[in-house]
């Protein structure tokens, strides 16, 4: 299904084209503002699509080239055309997912002017497969049964997306081509789209989407929640995220700080390492953002499944066992102390920490802290304004989880999508082994709860960051192994708080 | 529906021709920044359409100035964290265009998202 037209646009002689497109326009308000009273609340994408209606300056320009012996469609495409390569150059994701906003504001006019209405029949509870999904079109549909969405392309920060969110709409985005199946089980909490499903695993979906409708029929929206405790200790939610960028996800003020963010983004996509002031002035905007919340920044994680060109090794014949992370960062002390510059001269600005990934051995974290120190000290000597700050590490190699008290790091951060991976022994890309990878299994619990009473025992702190931390269905497991501080993405916060006061209300009932 | 394009935008000068009146220019910081969503680059054109002035916006040491009136060049505009506003119109409620549109920028969009 695509949304879009491929009608020759003619001009037609004699035809009022500014009236025709001026009806179209009159028309196309009409139908938004109708929609958009009719949904209330959600209708922000409606009505950004109604102010570029009247936006003179923009639609001045359509009329202008009617002028010129243009079409009215074909002006009409080509204003619309521009300022979605416009907002699709734009560096900003939020501002790139604009474009789908004003495609389907294109398409609805054309329309109008075509005098064609599309009208792609789909049943209530169907799960919808498309390249993307225009807002106007989601609101079209009839989503009382169910149903989900499954996108090859299309954008978790799409109008679609926000609608979708809050209407709990399951929806997948950036899946790549899907091929042909006349069923399909939509999971959006595991993010699968499992195609022709056998009637075992058509009844296992059945269980836990009525499990799921359970949880969802209690849950309530992150505002109306208080701070999550559990046993008398706090839980506290951190972010994962990627940039600043992140931040502008609804749900990321809801935050108790950020749990991890990456540094890889700046790596990737340019011929040569990001400068220290670049790096300073990112890590700067997200400590800025975080105010007194902690922001806890890891180094530069290359390597593995994240390869960077002019940094990563390249002809490892298995690189998840080669040079990545903080291995790769000592090998490279040049990058390595730009980064940590820029992280120390970060420091002053708000609170920071700052963790190490795939450390392996004692030695590691030690060489990593006397180069930070060092470089603090002579950027301290070239009287710029630098600190030290906490520094830790991720636990996610199974010989630093099991020898977890020989490491003299200020705290722990598990990542559970490595630890996993390197547990049991199998990729988790590999879906003929996907079977073994739990990152609940005993085996797994055993590491976690080692980690977690070491950081008792000792006062330090232990956060768990992968993906098992922002799945509803693990909060009870991994609340019991003693973790209290889970870093997440923005997307699963109100799953995972709701999920821990679910834990809370069963714990009552026992 | 007569439609007519506005002119380029300038930055109002303070020193042109005008009565002093005609031209007011005001600046203030974005509290809730990374970046000018939907809803608030939707609130702040609507305001700036109330009034008669002509009024550009830009982000000091960001953008260029562009037109406050347009949703479309608005929505566009990146603000970074503890970027500051400014606003320059000419007209004959320029005082007044300013005075609202500082203060809209200053609550926060009263009622922003995310």
């Amino acid at each position: 299904m695509r949304f879009g037209f491929a009608n020759a646009d003619q001009r037609r002689p004699g035809h009022d084209e500014a009236g025709t497109l001026s009806a179209a326009l009159e028309s196309a308000a009409r139908d938004l503002s109708a929609l958009a009273a009719r949904i209330g609340a959600d209708a922000e994408c409606l009505e950004f699509q109604l102010a570029l209606i009247d936006d003179e300056a923009l639609i001045g320009r359509a009329f202008e080239s009617l002028g010129d012996g243009v079409a009215a469609d074909v002006a009409w495409r080509r204003t619309m055309e521009n300022l979605i390569s416009e907002y699709g150059d734009n560096p900003s994701e939020y501002i790139r997912a604009r474009c789908l906003d004003v495609a389907d504001l294109r398409d609805r006019v054309l329309n109008l002017i075509h005098g064609t209405v599309k009208a792609v029949e789909s049943p209530a509870g169907a799960i919808i497969v498309a390249d993307d999904l225009p807002p106007s079109r989601f609101l079209e549909l009839d989503w009382s049964e169910g149903g989900g969405i499954a996108l090859s392309r299309g954008s978790a920060m799409s109008h679609t997306a926000m609608l979708a969110r809050a209407r709990g709409v399951p929806m997948l985005v950036q899946i790549g081509d899907i091929p042909h199946a006349t069923r399909a089980l939509l999971d959006a909490e595991l993010g699968v789209l499992e195609l022709d499903p056998s009637d075992e695993q058509m009844r296992a979906f059945e269980a836990s989407r009525a499990s799921h409708a359970v949880r969802r029929g209690r849950a309530k929206p992150l505002d109306d929640r208080p701070r999550a405790t559990y046993r008398g200790e706090a839980v506290r939610l951190l972010i994962n995220i990627e940039g600043p960028e992140s931040l502008s996800h609804p749900a990321a003020r809801f935050a108790d700080g950020v749990g991890l963010m990456r540094t890889e983004f700046m790596f990737e996509g340019r011929d040569e390492a990001p400068d220290e002031e670049l790096q300073f002035q990112t890590y700067a905007a997200v400590l800025n953002w975080a105010g007194e919340k902690p922001v806890t920044i890891r180094t530069v994680d290359a390597g593995g499944d994240k390869p960077i060109p002019g940094l990563s090794e390249t002809g490892e014949a298995n690189p998840f066992l080669g040079v990545r992370g903080l291995r790769l960062s000592l090998r490279r002390p040049d990058v390595f102390s730009t980064q940590l510059r820029a992280l120390g001269r970060a420091a002053v600005r708000g609170n920071l920490k700052i963790m190490f990934p795939m450390v392996t051995a004692p030695s590691e974290f030690a060489a990593a802290r006397a180069l930070f120190y060092r470089v603090v000290e002579d950027m301290k000597a070239e009287g710029l304004e630098a600190r030290a700050p906490e520094l830790g590490m991720m636990v996610e190699v199974p010989a630093a989880a099991l020898t977890i008290a020989d490491f003299p790091a200020a705290f722990f951060s598990i990542g559970s999508n490595d630890l996993t991976q390197y547990v049991m022994a199998c990729d988790r890309t590999n879906g003929a082994v996907s079977h073994l990878f739990d990152p609940v299994s005993p085996a797994l619990l055993e590491l976690i709860r080692r980690v977690v009473g070491h950081g008792r025992a000792s006062g330090r702190n232990v956060s768990l960051c992968g993906d098992a931390a922002g799945d509803p269905r693990h909060t009870s497991t991994l609340l019991n192994c003693g973790l209290r501080e889970f870093s997440i993405n923005p997307n699963a916060l109100e799953a995972v708080k709701n999920a821990i006061f679910e834990n809370l209300s069963e714990a009552r009932l026992d | 529906m007569e439609r007519k394009p506005l002119h380029s935008v300038k930055p109002p000068t303070p020193s042109s021709s005008h009565s002093p009146e005609d031209n007011a220019g005001g600046s203030v910081k974005l509290v809730h920044a990374v970046g000018m969503h939907a809803r608030p680059a939707v609130k702040l054109t609507k305001l700036a359409k109330r009034f008669r002035a002509r009024i550009a916006i830009r982000v000091v040491g960001v953008t260029e100035w562009i037109d406050a009136k347009s949703v479309a060049k608005v929505m566009a505009m990146r603000a970074p964290c503890d970027s500051t506003i400014e606003f320059a119109a000419t007209g004959a409620d320029a005082g007044a265009a300013i005075g609202a549109l500082t203060a809209l920028v200053a609550n926060d969009f009263l009622d922003i998202e995310g």
